[in-house]
Formats: C-alpha cells, sequence, structure tokens
C-alpha cells in the first residue's frame, strides 16, 4: 500500500492526508482495508468451523473413540459442536466472505467510486462483526457450554435451560446473532446506497457486472431479512432472561412462531449466500471464456426473480412441522419455481463457455466447479421442494448433503475463485497458479467424496444431529460409509493446506501483480495493485458493458470499460488499460 | 428539489465530476430512506409476532370491559393525549423543516426546541405508564393476582412491554438525535442551501411517529 502511493506521487486526492498506521489499518474507513479486514477475519473463522466439522466427522465415523490427543466426544459437546459449525460456518465464514470481502472490496472500485457512500458506518459494521465474532468464541467457553439447539435454534429446545442444559451458551449466541443483524445490517445500507448514488458516469445500471448486481439484490435481501431475525432473537432472549412468553407453550407461547420467523429470515439468508456467488462467478467465467456473458439481461432477471421467489418459500423448511397441507402444496409449487431462474443462470454459464477461448486459469476452474456442484445441490434441492418425498428426506442426511452442495460446492468454491481472482488486486502480488490448481483438484475430489455419500446416509435414514448413529441397528450397515465419509472429510481438510501456504508464501514472496493480470474490462483493472487511497486518479468514465471479450472492433481480445471506441483514441485506450506495467 | 445544492455537493466525485443520477437524492438521505426500510421490517417482525399470538391465543383483555370481567389493564386515556403530543412534534418537525427551507432561522430553532420537547414528553409519560402498570402487576410476567382476572395475561404483558419498549427506545434515540440537530441549528450550522441533518433525522422521527399509530391502534384500541 505504502509503495504504491509513493508511486503515484501527486495522482492522490485532496481528501488523502497522510493517516496513522491505526487509522489505516485497524479503524480503517477505507473500503478495500475493511474488504481485507472482512478476508481475514472469514478466513479465521472458516478453520475454527473446519476443525469443529472435523470433530464432528470423528464423532460419526467412530462413535465414543477419543479424540486424538484428546477426549472422547460427550452428546453435550456433540450437539454443541453442531451448533456452532453450522452458525460459524454460515454468519461467520460465508456471509462475511461475500458480503464483507468481496461486497466491500468491489462495488466502489468496481463502480468507479471512491469509496463508500458511508465509510465510518463501514467501519463501524466491521467492528461490529468483530465483536459479535468474539461473543460467539466466548460462549465456547463459558460454565455449561456452548448452544447445543441447533444452528436454528428451535424452541423450546433453545428456550429454556432446561431442555438442552444451555443458559448462559444459547444467550451468547442470541446477543451474538443481534450484534452480526447489525453489523450486516449497516452493511446493506452502505452497499445499496452506494449502488444507487455512486456509480461514475456511463456506469448504467445495465452496464454494472453481473457480480455487482448480485451483491446490490444481497443487500436489499439481506436489508429486508435481517431484522426480522433481530426481531425473532430478542423475543428468544426476553424468553431466556425476562419471563416472556412468546415461544414456551406452557403460557401461551407458540414455539412454531419461532420457525415461521426464522425460515422467513432463514430462506432469504440461502440466497444471501448464494446470489454473490453466482455474480462472482458470473464474471470469472466470462473472463476466462473470453467471450461475453450469455444473456446478460436474463441473468440480471434471474437474480431479481431468485430474490424475489426467495420471500414466499420458507414454509418448505416446515413440511414436518404441522401445517395445513393445502399450504404445503403453495410452498411446495413456490419451491420448484425458483428452479426456472436457476436453470436460466446454469444455462447461461453454458451458454457463455461453449465454444470459448477456454482459459482454464485457477479462478477459472474454481468457476466451473461452482456451476458443476451448484447444480447438483440445485437438483438435490427440487427432492426437499416436493413436500411426500421430503416427508422421507425430513432431518436427514440428505439434507446435509444438499446444504453442503449449495454452501460449501456454491458459496465457498465461488469465494475461492474470488481470492484468487482478485489477491493480486487487493494485494499486488499473484498467487501461485500451480499451487492454485493442486488446492482445486484435490479439493474438488476430495469434496465430491466426503459429501455425495452423505446423500446415500439421509436415503438411508440417518438422522442429522444424532451423536451416535451405531445405537440404531437399522444404522449400523452404514457405518462403513460412514468412516469413509470422515476420512474423506479428514483429507479435504488437509487439501487446504497448498492454499494456505500459497495465500501466506504469496503474500510476501509472489511475484509483482501487473495492472491487468486476467486482461479483464472492470474499472478495478484499470488502477495500480493494490489500487490507492481513493481509488481513481480521475472519477472514470464508461462506454461499455462489462463482458466486451473478443471484441471484433478491437485488437485486443477485451475492451475495458472505460476505453472509449472512436478513432485515434481508441488503440491506446486499450492498450495503455491492458498491457501492465 | 429545494435542496438541489446539498445534494450535488454530496453526490459529487474528485475532479468535479459528478455520478450517474443514481435517484437524486444526497446520499444521506438515501440511506435513511434504505434504513427505514429496515425498520419496517423489525417492527413487522414484533407486530407479526403479536398477531400470531393474540390470535392464536383465542380469549384476550379487551378494551371497554372492566378490568374485573377481563378487560385491559392499559390506561388508553393517558396514552391516548401522549399519541396526541406525539403526532404534533410531527407537525413542529414538518414546520421547523419548513422554516430552514425558507431561510428562517429563528423558527427552525423554536420548532425543532418544540419538536424535543413532545417527544421527551412522550417517553416521560411513557416511562410513568409502565411504572403504573408495574405497581398493578402487569409485567412481562403478569402478578399472580393479575394473570388470574387478565386472560392470557403472561402473553399481553410479554408482546405490551417487547412491541412498546422497542417503540420507545426509538424515541429515545430520536430524542438524541433531535437534541443534536437543535444544538447545531442553534449555533447556526444550517442554512437555506444546507439543512440535510434536519431533513434526515426528520425522516426518522415521522417513522417513528408512524409506528407509533400503528402500535397504538393494535395493541391499545382494538
Amino acid at each position: 500500500m505504502a509503495t504504491a502511493e509513493a508511486t503515484m506521487g501527486g495522482m492522490a486526492h485532496a481528501h488523502h492526508e497522510e493517516q496513522s498506521f491505526i487509522r489505516s489499518y485497524i479503524f480503517a474507513t477505507d473500503h478495500k482495508i475493511i474488504g481485507i479486514q472482512f478476508l481475514f477475519a472469514s478466513l479465521f473463522f472458516l478453520l475454527v468451523g473446519g476443525i469443529m466439522a472435523l470433530l464432528i466427522r470423528w464423532q460419526l465415523g467412530f462413535p465414543g473413540q477419543a479424540v486424538p490427543f484428546g477426549d472422547p466426544i460427550s452428546p453435550k459437546s456433540y450437539n454443541a459442536l453442531v451448533t456452532m459449525h453450522g452458525t460459524i460456518m454460515v454468519f461467520f465464514a460465508l456471509m462475511p466472505m461475500v458480503m464483507g470481502v468481496f461486497a466491500n472490496y468491489l462495488i466502489p472500485l468496481k463502480l468507479g467510486a471512491p469509496d463508500m457512500a458511508f465509510p465510518r458506518l463501514n467501519m463501524l459494521s466491521f467492528w461490529m462483526f468483530v465483536s459479535s465474532g468474539t461473543v460467539a468464541m466466548a460462549s465456547l467457553y463459558v460454565e455449561g457450554g456452548a448452544a447445543g439447539a441447533g444452528w436454528t435454534a428451535y424452541p423450546p429446545l433453545s428456550g429454556a435451560a432446561q431442555y438442552s442444559g444451555v443458559s448462559l451458551g444459547q444467550q451468547l449466541w442470541i446477543v451474538s446473532l443481534i450484534l452480526f443483524g447489525a453489523s450486516s445490517l449497516l452493511g446493506s445500507v452502505n452497499y445499496i446506497t452506494t449502488v444507487i448514488n455512486m456509480r461514475a458516469p456511463g456506469m448504467t445500471l445495465f452496464r454494472m457486472p453481473l457480480s455487482i448486481w448480485s451483491l446490490f439484490i444481497t443487500a436489499i435481501l439481506a436489508l429486508l431479512a435481517v431484522p426480522i431475525i433481530a426481531a425473532a432473537a430478542i423475543m428468544l432472549l426476553f424468553d431466556q432472561t425476562i419471563g416472556t412468553t412468546f415461544f414456551l407453550p406452557a403460557d401461551g407461547g407458540q414455539p412454531l412462531l419461532w420457525q415461521h420467523l426464522f425460515w422467513f429470515f432463514g430462506h432469504p439468508e440461502v440466497y444471501i449466500l448464494i446470489l454473490p456467488a453466482m455474480g462472482i462467478v458470473s464474471d470469472i467465467l466470462a473472463n476466462g471464456s473470453r467471450k461475453p456473458i450469455f444473456g446478460y439481461h436474463s441473468m440480471v432477471y434471474a437474480i431479481i426473480t431468485i430474490a424475489f421467489l426467495g420471500w414466499i418459500v420458507w414454509g418448505h423448511h416446515m413440511f414436518q412441522s404441522g401445517m395445513n397441507p393445502l399450504l404445503g402444496t403453495t410452498f411446495m409449487i413456490s419451491t420448484m419455481a425458483i428452479a426456472i431462474p436457476s436453470a436460466i443462470k446454469v444455462f447461461n454459464w453454458l451458454g457463455t463457455m461453449w465454444r470459448g477461448n477456454l482459459q482454464f486459469h485457477t479462478p477459472m476452474l474454481w468457476a466451473i466447479g461452482f456451476v458443476s456442484l451448484f447444480t447438483i445441490g440445485g437438483l438435490s434441492g427440487i427432492f426437499m421442494a416436493s413436500a411426500s418425498v421430503d416427508i422421507f428426506i425430513h432431518d436427514t442426511y440428505f439434507i446435509v448433503a444438499h446444504i453442503h452442495y449449495v454452501l460449501f460446492g456454491g458459496t465457498l468454491m465461488a469465494s475461492f475463485a474470488g481470492i484468487y481472482f482478485w489477491f493480486p488486486k487487493m494485494f499486488g502480488r499473484m498467487m501461485s497458479e500451480r499451487l492454485g490448481k493442486i488446492h482445486f483438484f484435490l479439493t474438488f475430489i476430495l469434496y465430491n467424496l466426503a459429501f455425495f455419500p452423505m446423500h446415500l446416509l439421509g436415503m438411508g435414514g440417518h438422522m442429522r444431529r444424532i451423536a451416535d448413529p451405531t445405537q440404531y441397528e437399522f444404522l449400523r450397515p452404514l457405518q462403513p460409509l460412514n468412516q469413509f465419509i470422515s476420512v474423506s472429510v479428514f483429507l479435504l481438510f488437509l487439501a487446504q493446506i497448498p492454499f494456505v501456504i500459497n495465500f501466506f508464501t504469496s503474500l510476501f514472496k509472489g511475484e509483482q501483480a501487473p495492472l491487468n493480470p486476467w486482461k479483464d474490462n472492470g474499472l478495478e483493472w484499470t488502477v495500480p495493485s493494490p489500487p490507492p487511497h481513493g481509488n481513481f486518479e480521475t472519477t472514470p468514465t464508461v462506454y461499455h458493458g462489462p463482458y466486451e471479450f473478443s471484441s471484433p472492433l478491437v485488437e485486443e481480445d477485451f475492451l475495458p470499460q472505460n476505453a472509449p471506441l472512436n478513432g485515434g483514441e481508441r488503440k491506446a485506450a486499450t492498450v495503455g488499460a491492458g498491457a501492465g506495467e | 428539489m429545494a435542496n438541489e445544492s446539498v445534494m450535488n455537493e454530496a453526490i459529487a466525485m474528485p475532479g468535479g465530476v459528478h455520478a450517474e443520477p443514481g435517484m437524486q437524492v444526497y446520499n444521506q438521505k438515501l440511506g435513511m430512506w434504505v434504513f427505514l426500510a429496515s425498520e419496517v421490517m423489525f417492527f413487522t417482525g414484533l407486530i407479526g409476532a403479536y398477531i400470531i399470538l393474540r390470535f392464536g391465543a383465542g380469549d384476550w383483555a379487551l378494551p371497554g370491559i372492566p378490568l374485573e370481567e377481563g378487560g385491559t389493564p392499559l390506561n388508553i386515556n393517558l396514552t391516548a393525549i401522549n399519541t396526541f403530543m406525539l403526532i404534533c412534534s410531527s407537525v413542529t418537525m414538518v414546520k421547523a423543516f419548513a422554516a430552514i427551507e425558507h431561510g428562517d432561522q429563528k423558527g427552525l430553532r423554536r420548532f425543532l426546541l418544540l419538536t424535543v420537547l413532545l417527544g421527551a414528553s412522550f417517553v416521560g409519560i411513557q416511562i410513568y405508564e409502565y411504572m403504573e402498570l408495574v405497581h398493578e402487576g402487569f409485567m412481562p410476567r403478569c402478578s399472580d393476582e393479575l394473570a388470574a382476572i387478565v386472560p392470557n395475561c403472561h402473553l399481553f404483558g410479554s408482546t405490551f412491554y417487547t412491541m412498546t419498549g422497542f417503540h420507545g427506545t426509538h424515541v429515545s434515540l430520536g430524542v438524541v438525535a433531535l437534541i443534536w440537530v437543535t444544538v447545531k441549528a442553534f449555533r447556526g450550522q444550517y442554512s437555506k442551501e444546507n439543512h440535510g441533518g434536519v431533513e434526515v433525522v426528520g425522516l426518522y422521527w415521522h417513522f417513528v411517529d408512524l409506528v407509533w399509530i400503528m402500535l397504538f391502534t393494535i395493541v391499545y384500541l382494538i
């Protein structure tokens, strides 16, 4: 950062006074630094959640045996592990990854804005996230253990200590969720305002990259969904602390009400996790295929349609909770309707790659991995959407397989794609392609070995959250499969080592990144790597959409969004932006 | 647009260039509208839970019946006066904004001060109301005597205190914001051209007022 500032010389704007280390890197208001802060935070939580997954798989593969260098896992700790693994992965690893890292880093850069609309709110958002994560981590160490009612925290299990045996841990879980909600709300207000008001001249809505479109729509989803879980979490906290009876049936409360409120938030939440991933993948697939994205407008409308349908399908999580079958049918039909915009997206991705000049760089591999695994996850979703099939597979490992196909195979794969793609811009150094590819192929293979058999476990009736499957006679024949999955998960965890090595060695010793290593069209590739405070020397003017690859109008196979297309200016502009340093 | 200059200043980018037209409102105002959308959802969550619980419970304490026969323990007349005051404070807020739009500094200060007073009185009366209710035994978990006569008293108490409590918190935060704006107004920091702060806090204040009209209707009157 400092060297970039120095070489930029007088380019900096009036408000770029020298800032202390603390203002620049700790309590930073620069959207790029905040994005990088979110990156380190979410990678940390990814590691914590991953270690919890190892412990869960140890217990399921080898029930009752002592963990290497430790004790056997008690059923109560197993409940806490399952709960905290889900909570940490959804709220502290994946959501900040897409809505913290990429939203923060990309929105102003890709729109040609100097920063977010409200930089100080942005800083507040990050530090509220840190405090929320700290509370969640602290809950692991309090008396009675961490929350054990599942990441969905259904009452009455979560409503009173006598059911789950946890009181303080559950309350801290709720507090951290409320803090997290506040953080995500501040972020959303910022993103929406920035996208609406801060676009550079010429950056019309339909010239925005799909990553920005999806982050914009996702911010609207988060803005409207998160307050619902905040309200519900507050009611649950009051039930536990000041004696209200919202969800406790003894005094007229309704446990089902929590499920409605939770999933009214929770279903939009899964689209909050997957839509930005789709946007990132769209950007990278077009780049790696050297072709314009297939059906740009239909992609945008598909994002909007998915987001809208996401609001009217929450009941499909509750088919087995007691629901009028007629109501169940309406939820079933609206859920299945989501397959239409999702299929539009998948076919458009295939259409983008079809007869493209495919470049199999690491980000592209992850993006292709995303498309394949998301498709599997999407298809298993249709099984569960069918109310009659769901009677059989509800609360089994089939659900676990599905959620991991869309969140690990989907969101996390796209996040890796995004990290490999934008790492050079973030840190000014290239990552190793060789290690990146090793990381991809090992992860892709081991991932499928770990999660695909979970569908079979689910069909065999393996319940979702039991600590010891061998206590049921009908599950004992499935135990070899469980052990196979466990070993695959252990190897999958080890397969992340190349990434860690790659990330940290590239951070310090990587090859210097040129301006535009992937020959992309986005505005972020027209500024130095890493970009200076304030991003752009002069506000760029945008002339094209983001996917002008292999255009017959220019010699290069890409056309930056800010390169004008009129006579003599044309060549100079494209060469100047593309040739790097 | 009255505050065109405020607007242009806010969305101007370095180098004197202007951004794509966007929503034609300055960032702070747009941000407040977006934030209020999330506030709508927050109160929707609380009010929706109340509706489900109340109609799921069947029997409920209704106004117009003596307390002993299962009537509401709430003091409707007192809260009606309080509601009227909050509505008046929205009027004074509008008057304050209209004043500064015409550059009337004295009008701005006078009406902002009135708004603060009305808002603070609302909070004061609500605290008095809570103290009286708690004295009678109406709490998030009712006293045994009250629970014996008020139908679903625990549920009523839970929803009543959560909804009105969160509204009261919002009003209190609004009063704090208004005091801040008023101090700035007395220092002469707003002008005919530059008064975004008055407008943005005003938006929040009207929202809080609007929520109360709904809450008063569904919690006290029906």
